[in-house]
Protein backbone atom coordinates (compact mmCIF):
# COMPACT_ATOMS: atom_id res chain seq x y z
CA UNK A 1 0.00 0.00 0.00
CA UNK A 2 1.34 3.21 -1.15
CA UNK A 3 1.79 6.32 0.79
CA UNK A 4 -0.25 8.84 -0.69
CA UNK A 5 -0.86 13.16 0.03
CA UNK A 6 -4.77 11.63 2.00
CA UNK A 7 -2.87 9.60 4.17
CA UNK A 8 -0.81 12.61 5.20
CA UNK A 9 -4.07 14.67 4.89
CA UNK A 10 -5.90 12.67 7.44
CA UNK A 11 -2.86 12.46 10.09
CA UNK A 12 -2.92 16.06 10.09
CA UNK A 13 -6.51 16.11 10.67
CA UNK A 14 -6.42 13.77 13.43
CA UNK A 15 -3.57 15.50 15.58
CA UNK A 16 -5.54 18.84 14.75
CA UNK A 17 -8.51 17.57 16.26
CA UNK A 18 -6.63 15.56 19.17
CA UNK A 19 -4.84 19.62 19.72
CA UNK A 20 -8.28 20.82 19.65
CA UNK A 21 -10.15 19.12 22.02
CA UNK A 22 -6.86 18.96 24.67
CA UNK A 23 -7.37 23.14 23.94
CA UNK A 24 -11.03 23.24 24.49
CA UNK A 25 -11.18 20.72 27.82
CA UNK A 26 -8.11 21.32 30.13
CA UNK A 27 -7.76 23.40 32.80
CA UNK A 28 -4.08 24.17 33.30
CA UNK A 29 -3.22 26.99 30.93
CA UNK A 30 0.47 25.92 30.09
CA UNK A 31 -1.15 22.44 28.46
CA UNK A 32 -3.94 24.24 26.54
CA UNK A 33 -0.45 26.34 25.42
CA UNK A 34 0.72 22.67 24.30
CA UNK A 35 -2.11 21.46 23.09
CA UNK A 36 -1.88 25.27 20.35
CA UNK A 37 1.34 23.50 19.53
CA UNK A 38 -0.32 20.12 18.36
CA UNK A 39 -2.57 22.50 16.47
CA UNK A 40 -0.19 24.59 14.86
CA UNK A 41 2.10 21.28 13.81
CA UNK A 42 -0.77 19.66 12.28
CA UNK A 43 -1.48 22.47 10.15
CA UNK A 44 2.36 22.41 8.82
CA UNK A 45 2.32 19.01 8.22
CA UNK A 46 -0.29 19.58 5.85
CA UNK A 47 0.93 22.44 4.56
CA UNK A 48 4.54 20.75 3.64
CA UNK A 49 2.56 17.23 2.18
CA UNK A 50 0.81 20.04 0.23
CA UNK A 51 4.14 21.38 -1.16
CA UNK A 52 5.69 18.24 -1.88
CA UNK A 53 2.76 16.41 -3.49
CA UNK A 54 0.84 19.26 -5.85
CA UNK A 55 3.74 21.79 -6.51
CA UNK A 56 6.96 19.53 -5.80
CA UNK A 57 9.28 21.91 -7.49
CA UNK A 58 7.72 25.30 -6.38
CA UNK A 59 8.44 24.83 -2.31
CA UNK A 60 5.67 27.49 -1.31
CA UNK A 61 4.23 25.43 1.27
CA UNK A 62 7.85 24.69 3.15
CA UNK A 63 8.22 28.53 2.87
CA UNK A 64 5.10 28.87 4.81
CA UNK A 65 5.63 25.92 7.03
CA UNK A 66 8.57 28.09 7.99
CA UNK A 67 6.35 30.95 9.07
CA UNK A 68 4.23 28.89 11.04
CA UNK A 69 7.44 27.81 12.91
CA UNK A 70 8.29 31.57 13.70
CA UNK A 71 4.67 32.96 14.82
CA UNK A 72 4.33 29.67 16.42
CA UNK A 73 8.23 30.63 18.57
CA UNK A 74 6.49 34.74 18.83
CA UNK A 75 3.71 33.28 20.22
CA UNK A 76 4.62 30.83 22.75
CA UNK A 77 7.36 32.97 24.40
CA UNK A 78 4.80 35.82 24.85
CA UNK A 79 1.88 33.12 25.94
CA UNK A 80 4.32 31.84 28.56
CA UNK A 81 5.35 35.31 29.77
CA UNK A 82 1.36 35.80 30.39
CA UNK A 83 1.29 32.69 32.09
CA UNK A 84 4.08 33.28 34.51
CA UNK A 85 2.90 36.90 35.09
CA UNK A 86 -0.91 35.60 36.02
CA UNK A 87 0.64 33.14 38.44
CA UNK A 88 3.11 35.64 39.95
CA UNK A 89 -0.19 37.82 40.26
CA UNK A 90 -3.08 35.42 41.22
CA UNK A 91 -0.50 31.97 42.28
CA UNK A 92 -3.04 29.91 40.06
CA UNK A 93 -2.98 28.92 36.54
CA UNK A 94 -6.01 27.16 36.36
CA UNK A 95 -8.40 28.67 33.53
CA UNK A 96 -11.16 28.35 35.80
CA UNK A 97 -10.01 30.63 38.15
CA UNK A 98 -8.51 33.51 36.06
CA UNK A 99 -11.89 35.53 35.68
CA UNK A 100 -10.82 38.81 36.29
CA UNK A 101 -12.16 39.92 33.13
CA UNK A 102 -15.30 38.25 33.34
CA UNK A 103 -17.86 40.27 33.51
CA UNK B 1 7.43 0.26 1.07
CA UNK B 2 10.76 1.79 3.37
CA UNK B 3 8.56 4.53 3.05
CA UNK B 4 5.28 3.48 3.98
CA UNK B 5 6.92 1.88 7.03
CA UNK B 6 8.35 4.90 8.54
CA UNK B 7 5.17 7.19 7.83
CA UNK B 8 2.87 4.54 9.63
CA UNK B 9 5.72 4.39 12.91
CA UNK B 10 5.87 8.33 12.56
CA UNK B 11 2.18 8.44 12.72
CA UNK B 12 1.46 6.00 15.25
CA UNK B 13 3.94 7.43 17.53
CA UNK B 14 2.72 11.19 16.97
CA UNK B 15 -0.97 10.37 17.38
CA UNK B 16 0.10 8.34 20.56
CA UNK B 17 1.87 11.02 21.90
CA UNK B 18 -0.30 13.61 21.19
CA UNK B 19 -3.26 11.57 23.15
CA UNK B 20 -0.56 11.60 25.94
CA UNK B 21 -0.53 15.49 25.86
CA UNK B 22 -3.66 15.46 26.39
CA UNK B 23 -4.29 12.84 28.58
CA UNK B 24 -1.61 11.79 30.78
CA UNK B 25 -2.03 13.87 34.52
CA UNK B 26 1.31 14.66 35.32
CA UNK B 27 2.10 18.00 33.72
CA UNK B 28 5.43 17.57 33.52
CA UNK B 29 5.29 14.07 31.71
CA UNK B 30 3.03 15.72 29.21
CA UNK B 31 5.59 17.96 28.02
CA UNK B 32 7.75 15.07 27.85
CA UNK B 33 5.43 13.39 24.82
CA UNK B 34 4.85 16.57 23.24
CA UNK B 35 8.46 16.19 22.68
CA UNK B 36 8.37 12.81 21.70
CA UNK B 37 5.45 14.55 19.23
CA UNK B 38 7.97 16.84 17.95
CA UNK B 39 10.42 14.55 16.85
CA UNK B 40 8.12 12.13 15.29
CA UNK B 41 6.74 15.41 13.08
CA UNK B 42 10.50 15.80 12.09
CA UNK B 43 10.41 12.00 10.77
CA UNK B 44 6.60 12.74 8.95
CA UNK B 45 9.01 16.01 7.24
CA UNK B 46 11.64 13.43 6.26
CA UNK B 47 9.18 11.17 4.54
CA UNK B 48 7.82 14.23 2.47
CA UNK B 49 11.86 15.14 1.41
CA UNK B 50 11.34 18.24 3.11
CA UNK B 51 15.48 17.78 4.85
CA UNK B 52 15.96 21.38 5.80
CA UNK B 53 11.94 21.82 7.51
CA UNK B 54 13.06 18.61 9.42
CA UNK B 55 15.86 19.86 10.96
CA UNK B 56 14.00 23.38 11.74
CA UNK B 57 11.66 21.46 13.41
CA UNK B 58 13.89 20.01 15.70
CA UNK B 59 15.87 22.77 16.55
CA UNK B 60 13.46 25.15 17.11
CA UNK B 61 10.57 23.01 18.29
CA UNK B 62 12.97 20.12 20.42
CA UNK B 63 15.42 22.61 21.13
CA UNK B 64 13.98 25.70 21.89
CA UNK B 65 10.30 25.66 22.41
CA UNK B 66 10.20 22.71 24.21
CA UNK B 67 12.70 23.92 27.18
CA UNK B 68 10.60 26.98 27.48
CA UNK B 69 7.34 25.41 28.08
CA UNK B 70 9.22 22.70 30.26
CA UNK B 71 10.40 26.01 32.43
CA UNK B 72 6.90 27.27 32.61
CA UNK B 73 6.17 23.85 33.63
CA UNK B 74 9.24 23.80 36.73
CA UNK B 75 8.33 27.69 37.49
CA UNK B 76 4.63 26.99 38.35
CA UNK B 77 5.00 23.47 40.23
CA UNK B 78 3.01 24.74 43.29
CA UNK B 79 -0.05 24.71 41.51
CA UNK B 80 -0.05 21.68 39.82
CA UNK B 81 -2.63 19.25 40.35
CA UNK B 82 -2.41 17.03 37.16
CA UNK B 83 -4.24 18.58 34.38
CA UNK B 84 -7.99 18.25 34.92
CA UNK B 85 -10.47 18.71 32.65
CA UNK B 86 -13.07 21.14 33.06
CA UNK B 87 -17.31 20.62 32.16
CA UNK B 88 -16.61 20.93 28.67
CA UNK B 89 -15.47 17.60 28.37
CA UNK B 90 -18.44 15.99 26.20
CA UNK B 91 -19.23 19.09 24.02
CA UNK B 92 -15.93 19.70 22.90
CA UNK B 93 -15.55 15.61 22.20
CA UNK B 94 -18.62 16.12 20.12
CA UNK B 95 -17.39 18.93 18.32
CA UNK B 96 -13.72 17.62 17.63
CA UNK B 97 -15.46 14.11 16.66
CA UNK B 98 -17.32 16.41 14.21
CA UNK B 99 -14.57 18.30 12.81
CA UNK B 100 -12.80 15.12 12.35
CA UNK B 101 -15.62 13.55 10.03
CA UNK B 102 -15.97 16.47 8.26
CA UNK B 103 -12.25 17.04 7.74
CA UNK B 104 -11.34 13.51 6.49
CA UNK B 105 -15.06 13.54 4.10
CA UNK B 106 -13.30 16.57 2.43
CA UNK B 107 -9.69 15.26 2.19
CA UNK B 108 -10.82 11.73 0.93
CA UNK B 109 -13.29 13.03 -1.81
CA UNK B 110 -11.27 15.71 -3.12
CA UNK B 111 -9.95 15.20 -6.84
CA UNK B 112 -6.54 16.74 -5.81
CA UNK B 113 -3.79 17.19 -8.82
CA UNK B 114 -0.96 15.30 -7.68
CA UNK B 115 2.21 16.19 -9.49
CA UNK B 116 4.17 13.92 -11.61
CA UNK B 117 7.41 15.35 -10.93
CA UNK B 118 9.37 13.97 -7.79
CA UNK B 119 9.91 16.59 -5.15
CA UNK B 120 13.57 18.43 -4.80
CA UNK B 121 15.62 16.18 -3.02
CA UNK B 122 18.26 18.72 -1.25
CA UNK B 123 15.38 21.72 -0.27
CA UNK B 124 17.87 24.17 1.78
CA UNK B 125 19.35 26.18 -1.57
CA UNK B 126 16.04 26.44 -3.11
CA UNK B 127 14.49 27.44 0.14
CA UNK B 128 17.12 29.97 0.34
CA UNK B 129 16.48 31.51 -3.01
CA UNK B 130 12.94 31.42 -2.02
CA UNK B 131 13.29 32.94 1.21
CA UNK B 132 15.67 36.01 -0.02
CA UNK B 133 15.61 36.82 -3.94
CA UNK B 134 13.45 40.04 -5.10
CA UNK B 135 10.70 38.13 -6.08
CA UNK B 136 10.34 35.58 -3.34
CA UNK B 137 9.49 36.28 0.04
CA UNK B 138 12.21 38.88 1.41
CA UNK B 139 9.66 41.33 2.98
CA UNK B 140 7.79 38.39 4.96
CA UNK B 141 11.04 37.44 6.55
CA UNK B 142 11.87 40.85 7.29
CA UNK B 143 8.45 41.55 9.15
CA UNK B 144 9.01 37.92 10.85
CA UNK B 145 12.51 39.41 12.15
CA UNK B 146 10.35 42.25 13.42
CA UNK B 147 7.74 40.33 15.17
CA UNK B 148 10.53 38.04 16.68
CA UNK B 149 11.89 41.20 18.13
CA UNK B 150 8.90 42.96 19.26
CA UNK B 151 7.57 39.15 21.19
CA UNK B 152 11.18 39.32 22.53
CA UNK B 153 10.63 42.69 24.08
CA UNK B 154 7.36 41.84 25.03
CA UNK B 155 8.27 38.87 26.77
CA UNK B 156 10.80 40.78 28.59
CA UNK B 157 8.48 43.31 30.04
CA UNK B 158 5.48 41.34 30.82
CA UNK B 159 7.81 39.03 33.21
CA UNK B 160 9.79 42.02 34.49
CA UNK B 161 9.87 42.16 38.51
CA UNK B 162 8.77 45.54 39.17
Amino acid sequence: MTIGLNHYLILSAVLFCIGLYGALTRRNAVIILMCIELMLNAVNISLVAFSSYIVPLLLTGQVFAIFVMVVAAAEVAVGLAIILAIYRGLADIDTNNINLMKW
Amino acid sequence: MGLAITFWIMAVVTVAAALGVVFIRNVFRAALMLILCFIAVAGIYITLSADFLAAVQILVYVGAISVLIILAVMMTREVQRGSPANKMEIPAAVVAAVLLGILIYTVTNTPWNIAAEAPLSPTTVPLATKLFSESGFILPVEIGAVLLLAAILGAIVITREK
